[in-house]
């Protein structure tokens, strides 16, 4: 277990280098610079900006500082569009916000999908499956920069009952819409995988065995069928985390949540180069660690599994 | 599973009367064709998709405007007057600037299924070969090059792709790149694992015992014996694509006005849904949605037809 999870970090490391490496180059051949206004700049002023940004060095040096500070001080250095703030200061404020309700979603596709496709599989061909798979493929075809405003439409302007958008510090209402924009798709998808690997599962001998001996319905689901049932689902749980950092930023555009994604697509816009390049970096660590996490989740469930 | 009967793939409905006359080999596609014809959805769906295209084709002959005529008389009052109308050419109403969408939505689903098979194709001839190259030969060479994938795997390519859209101005040619850059590793993983359990086989223990060069083996019998999966794969990846792109577009990094595509549309409509202009919304979100079904759908059916383990 300990190679394997070793193994694994082997993969990561450089994942991770990788991606900080790209997306540093990108910047650096981005055409245009966040100092080049209408107005020349005197040389010596320039000069000064530069070197205040450590924009004067060697790139191979720049580079090598960069993932120096990020590693070792977890500092994305200074924001080049906002002159008093670091891009730590915004990851800081954006970045929670994200957390909570993406943790909320991850939580309810997570519980809901799995008890959905275990509603489904046992019901198998009844009514209630087939209203199932009916939400699950009517989910998947339609993507949540739809479904947003379809929920604004219905439940803020129609009902009154939810607000179409704000924060308020995560107040609970104001939580609700974002996270089923941001996690139905979800739902749906992870109800579909959980309802195939049930009905697989529920057909094979040691669940005919467990059913023969008398073991009552519920339990043979709960003791037998569930945890391999739930293998695949695990490994799909990888791609919900991605899914979900992605999927904030059109969260954030839509509810103006004020989430790591607003930060992202407007510091793109305004190409705040150092903010995006931090973000990058930041969702792409979290991305490869979540990954690295399942992996070894999958790994510890299932022992058969070893790469 | 024989390439050679490939030829059979038209499914013939007298399976069952075959006893009277002289028996004919059944090979893996004509039974699978057999099966997908039997379920309904997935050849509704593909009757649909049939549809959908032929529209896109012959729709723009009866089109009376351009994607970037504006209708002037028409502009300003667009929730009152712009509405789906016979009378004034605008089968599907104007989008909020007064231009047709009928046209729009017509060039947008084909922009739109263009992305999305392209993308798959792209995933189909660099996924495939590489899977299966990876997985026939094994050892040294298996490891680095699925190393090289689990690592592009765990980048968050979206997020380059937009940088990438950012940084070098949005292209339609650099969109398909992006695409086709991600499509083709989820591919390359199935099949290499599909090629591990092919490479003991007898056929090809057979080829090199008859001294087949092994690129040879891995092109005339791997890959023919990866179809079914592949075409699968294939399959569901078009919606994921079309998905994909209709990101990009809501974000206004897709495709560049005056051209559209139905996630540039979708995403259109659904910001003046609540001027009550609701056909804004309705026909490329209708369009999207049959599209994405029907793909799903017939992915679907070829998973029943051609994977043997649901049988």
């Amino acid at each position: 277990m300990i190679a394997f999870i070793l193994k694994r970090l082997a993969v990561a490391i450089p994942t991770l280098l990788v991606l900080i490496i790209l997306s540093f180059i990108l910047m650096k051949v981005a055409p245009g610079s966040p100092f080049s206004g209408e107005k020349a700049i005197p040389e010596t002023v320039m000069k000064n900006i530069l070197a205040r940004y450590g924009l004067d060095k060697p790139q191979w040096q720049q580079l090598l500082e960069y993932i120096y500070n990020i590693i070792f001080r977890f500092d994305f250095g200074p924001s080049f569009v906002y002159r008093d703030r670091t891009v730590n200061d915004i990851i800081a404020q954006g970045f929670p916000v994200t957390v909570k309700y993406g943790f909320f979603a991850f939580i309810f596709a997570t519980v809901i999908g799995v008890a959905m496709g275990i509603f489904a599989a046992i019901r198998h061909n009844s009514w209630g499956d087939y209203l199932a798979v009916g939400f699950t493929v009517g989910a998947q075809v339609v993507p949540n920069f739809v479904l947003a405003p379809i929920l604004v439409l219905v439940f803020t302007l129609w009902l009154r009952w939810l607000p179409g958008g704000g924060w308020n510090d995560g107040q609970w209402n104001y939580v609700v819409l974002p996270v089923i924009a941001l996690a139905t798709s979800y739902v749906a998808n992870i109800a579909r995988i959980m309802r195939s690997s049930m009905l697989e599962v529920l057909h094979s001998n040691f669940i005919r065995t467990a059913r023969a001996k008398g073991m009552p319905g519920w339990q043979v689901i709960v003791k037998h069928a569930l945890k391999p049932a739930m293998l695949p689902v695990v490994s799909y749980l990888g791609p919900v985390f991605v899914g979900m950092i992605t999927g904030s930023v059109v969260i954030d555009l839509f509810f103006s949540t004020g989430g790591i994604g607003q930060w992202f697509v407007n510091s793109a816009l305004g190409r705040d180069y150092s903010t995006i390049l931090g973000i990058t970096i930041l969702l792409g660590a979290l991305t490869i660690a979540a990954n690295l996490v399942v992996d070894i989740l999958y790994a510890w469930i299932d022992p058969k599994i070893r790469y | 599973m024989l390439v050679e009967a490939r030829s059979d793939v038209v499914a013939t409905q007298e399976g069952t009367e075959a006893a009277s006359t002289p028996v004919k080999g059944r090979s893996l596609w004509h039974d699978a064709g057999r099966r997908f014809l039997r379920n309904r959805a997935a050849v509704f769906f593909v009757g649909l998709l049939v549809l959908i295209v032929l529209f896109t084709i012959i729709g723009p002959y009866f089109a009376q405007y351009t994607i970037e005529k504006v209708d002037w008389s028409i502009l300003g009052k667009v929730p009152a007057l712009g509405g789906p109308s016979l009378a004034n050419g605008h089968f599907f109403g104007v989008d909020q600037t007064g231009r047709d969408l009928y046209i729009r939505v017509i060039q947008g689903t084909q922009i739109s299924l263009v992305v999305g098979v392209l993308g798959s194709a792209v995933a189909v001839v660099v996924g495939t070969l590489y899977g299966a190259i990876a997985g026939y030969f094994g050892g040294r060479l298996d490891s680095a090059m699925m190393r090289f994938v689990d690592i592009l795997y765990s980048i968050p390519y979206m997020f380059i792709l937009i940088l990438l859209l950012i940084i070098f101005g949005r292209s339609f040619s650099l969109l398909f790149v992006g695409i086709g850059l991600v499509s083709w590793l989820g591919m390359a993983r199935v099949v290499r694992g599909q090629t591990l359990t092919l490479k003991n086989r007898e056929f090809v223990e057979a080829a090199v015992a008859t001294g087949v060069k092994p690129l040879a083996i891995v092109i005339r019998h791997i890959v023919p014996n990866l179809l079914g999966i592949v075409v699968v794969y294939a399959t569901l990846l078009i919606p994921e694509m079309i998905l994909l792109e209709s990101f990009i577009s809501f974000l206004g990094l897709g495709i560049q006005e005056p051209n559209t595509s139905l996630g540039a549309l979708i995403s259109e409509g659904a910001q003046t849904m609540q001027y009550g202009t609701f056909w804004q919304l309705g026909f490329p979100l209708a369009f999207f949605v049959v599209i994405l079904f029907a793909f799903f759908f017939v992915g679907d059916g070829l998973r029943d037809a051609l994977d043997p383990k649901d049988r």
